[in-house]
């Protein structure tokens, strides 16, 4: 297995680029702007796109160098780029009602951080891996993961939701890249197509609150309720 | 072998040709032809692969798989998907504002028919995520397609939640993937196959945690509480047609995933924790949905909480585990897919001729329309277990199989919770068929809503009649189906 025996170099460097990730994540908790969110996605999936390439090429991995580049360019790229035209259409540059002010939402998300560290640590020490980088991914992604659902829940902006199930997807993609490489390409590939969709499906919908409910924030839908 | 392939090629391509041929057309009567003959098709194939599907068959690079269980669920979702159709020609007509956009409803409605029907037939564990996934995007746009107010918040917030669990089932996939790359080498097919040869070397602590996240991810997709939150919104503010196959086959795909990783994780550990998690999601989802039964005022609302709880006793009996459990599932399954599609068409029709969604506005069904009237509420009967239906025989069944296994408890929890149902569910419709209209309301004779035809009560008979045949004839050859997939899921009680 590929992440047993690391060299020091190859595996700061998964560590340098995981943390990247993270702290981008960080980033998106902390602000209230949409356009900060849409800018820390778009580093995050490049960082992510780094770390593909940078597994693909310490664990002989080629077909990851296409997966990197296919994840530059349309989780780097192509999606920031629809999502900042639905932004650039819509009235709203930034959350207006927190439920949850941003500095709370760092400290949350430090203590999530620390739960995710809890649990992988005990993954880590049951398979034999603990202290390995494998710790750190499971880690990260698990943050992402609690990250991207305490998004969900205390962001009610259209565009921060989406955002926020693209942190979570992001997650799952880091952590694949480290644990999993092999993963066959063909999985990857299908998987990124369908991000695209469920992206463009976004877009139609938001066309549609704004057309039918006159809003993006999700605090006016609570019609439906029993 | 060749026959086979043949017919499941043309059981995915069917709803595809039709939703083309929808688009091409842009033509309302094209389109609902080209669905109606497509969900035939389909029906008829999904039989003939039930009749003759012979253990495990894969294709396609082993992609593609048939096993007793997933020609099982096929079936379920064709023969839902072809009541709907019929269903939909008559109630779709009656939206008098959306005529022209009917073909893109077709359309639409048949891919989301074709995108069901790829899930259960898909072998690799990660494909069989992607499909699940494309049914959510594509319902979406079904839920929101009246695109009043209520039915954008509907579909909004149903793709919201279902992709955000759904992630976590993504996430319990990559991790499950791990654990067999840890003893099969960095690069392998992850077939269901595959998965359970390898689980018994496995690391237990990591499979039961993917089992876990897999279990939460899909069962949001299933409906199971406390993830249930979209489903009544989705279910209740999309055409009545719509809201069948959402309840009656989309349901059914999503838990036949959470039946597999079981298996998968059975083999990898003798624990009970994986199966009691289940029986305690069931056995919550029955508890919430009782609370919303007796309370509830939307009558769509109503059917989509009694989704809840039938996939609460789907969840119930895939954790009690064995034989006659497993056989009880998927007799269950087939009944409660029969069984809530009637009762939505009978909703559907309510709507349209009360011209409201609230149960205290329909009144006197009984002499509005007294065959609908006698179909739907001999529906409620059956939907809420009574004898002599199908349903009674499979939950009856299924308590049977649960007393012998080491969660007896839930079976005690599921007595009383179904008869709270019981009297709960039925007690809305002792008020719209008996009660006359409160007074505050204005009576609604003045707008006389529209006129039912025979397309929208046909597909009821279509569903009553098995439902009431399975109540009294188990059959025979089903039962020796049933024996199979229980084997194939390796389903030994503990």
């Amino acid at each position: 297995m590929l992440l047993a025996h690391l060299s020091p170099l190859a595996a700061s460097l998964f560590s340098l680029l995981a943390i990247g990730s993270l702290l981008f994540a960080f980033v998106m908790l902390g602000s209230r702007w949409l356009k900060d969110y849409l800018l820390a996605f778009t580093g995050e999936s490049w960082l992510i796109a780094a770390l593909s390439g940078a597994v693909g090429y310490y664990g002989n991995y080629h077909e990851l160098y296409l997966v990197a580049i296919l994840t530059a360019l349309f989780r780097g790229l192509v999606l920031p780029w629809l999502i900042w035209r639905i932004i650039s259409r819509l009235a709203v540059e930034r959350e207006l009602h927190v439920s949850l002010q941003p500095s709370s939402c760092l400290v949350l998300g430090a203590l999530l951080v620390l739960f995710a560290f809890v649990v992988s640590n005990h993954l880590g020490n049951a398979l034999g891996l603990g202290g390995t980088v494998v710790v750190l991914a499971l880690t990260v992604m698990l943050s992402m993961k609690l990250i991207g659902f305490l998004m969900l829940a205390v962001r009610q902006e259209a565009i921060s939701q989406v955002l926020g199930l693209l942190v979570l997807e992001n997650g799952i993609f880091l952590g694949s890249q480290i644990l999993v490489p092999g993963m066959p390409l063909l999985i990857e590939l299908v998987l990124l197509f369908d991000l695209l969709v469920i992206v463009v499906s976004f877009g139609v919908l938001v066309r549609y609150l704004v057309a039918h409910v006159g809003s993006t924030n999700s605090r006016e839908l609570r019609r439906l309720a029993g | 072998m060749i026959m086979v392939e043949a017919l499941l090629v043309l059981v995915v391509l069917a709803p595809l040709l039709a939703a083309v041929v929808s688009v091409a057309s842009q033509h309302a009567t094209v389109a609902e032809f080209a669905n109606l003959t497509a969900s035939f098709l389909c029906v008829a194939v999904a039989i003939w692969l039930v009749a003759h599907v012979g253990g495990t068959m894969t294709f396609v690079g082993r992609y593609v798989l048939l096993d007793p269980l997933g020609a099982w669920t096929l079936l379920c979702t064709c023969i839902v998907y072809a009541l709907a159709s019929i269903y939909a020609i008559g109630y779709m007509r009656l939206l008098k504002e959306e005529q022209n956009r009917l073909p893109a409803f077709y359309a639409l409605f048949a891919l989301f028919a074709a995108t069901m029907i790829c899930g259960p037939l898909m072998n690799n564990v990660g494909v069989y995520w992607i499909a699940i996934e494309l049914t959510t995007l594509v319902s979406t746009f079904l839920v929101g397609f009246e695109r009043g107010r209520e039915a954008i918040e509907a579909a909004w917030k149903y793709i919201i939640v279902v992709s955000a669990g759904i992630s976590l089932a993504l996430l319990g996939t990559v991790l499950f993937y791990w654990a067999g790359s840890l003893v099969l080498g960095p690069t392998y097919d992850m077939t269901w196959d595959t998965l359970r040869r390898t689980a018994p070397q496995m690391n237990p602590a990591l499979t039961q945690m993917a089992f876990l996240l897999v279990l939460v991810g899909y069962g949001t997709k299933a409906g199971l509480a406390p993830m249930h939150t979209w489903l009544p919104d989705a279910h209740s503010e999309g055409p009545a047609p719509v809201s069948a196959m959402l309840s009656g086959a989309l349901l059914n795909t999503a838990m036949l995933g959470v039946a597999r990783f079981l298996t998968v994780t059975d083999a990898a550990s003798s624990s009970m924790l994986p199966r009691t998690v289940l029986v305690a999601f069931g056995a919550f989802s029955l508890f919430v949905a009782a609370l919303f039964i007796v309370r509830q005022q939307g009558i769509k609302r109503l059917m989509a909480y009694s989704s809840v709880e039938h996939m609460g006793v789907l969840a119930l009996g895939l954790g009690f585990g064995g034989t006659l459990a497993i056989a009880a599932v998927l007799y269950h399954m087939l009944n409660h897919s029969l069984n809530k599609s009637l009762m939505f068409f009978g909703a559907g029709n309510a709507m349209r001729t009360y011209g409201s969604r609230e149960i205290d506005a329909i009144r006197g069904v009984w002499t509005r329309f007294p065959v609908t009237g006698a179909l739907w509420l001999a529906g409620a009967v059956a939907i809420t277990g009574a004898p002599p239906f199908g349903l009674f025989l499979s939950e009856f069944t299924l308590m049977r199989a649960g007393f012998a296994t080491a969660n007896a408890w839930a079976v005690i929890a599921m007595l009383i919770l179904l008869i709270v149902i019981f009297i709960g569910f039925l007690n809305h419709f002792r008020a719209m068929y008996f009660d006359a209209l409160t007074p505050p309301r204005s009576p609604l004779a003045a707008e006389p809503g529209a006129r039912l035809n025979a397309w929208m009560t046909v597909p009821m008979w279509l569903a009553l009649v098995p439902v009431f045949v399975l109540g009294i004839w188990w059959p025979q050859p089903l039962w020796h189906f049933f024996e199979a997939v229980a084997a194939d899921l390796g389903g030994g009680a503990r």
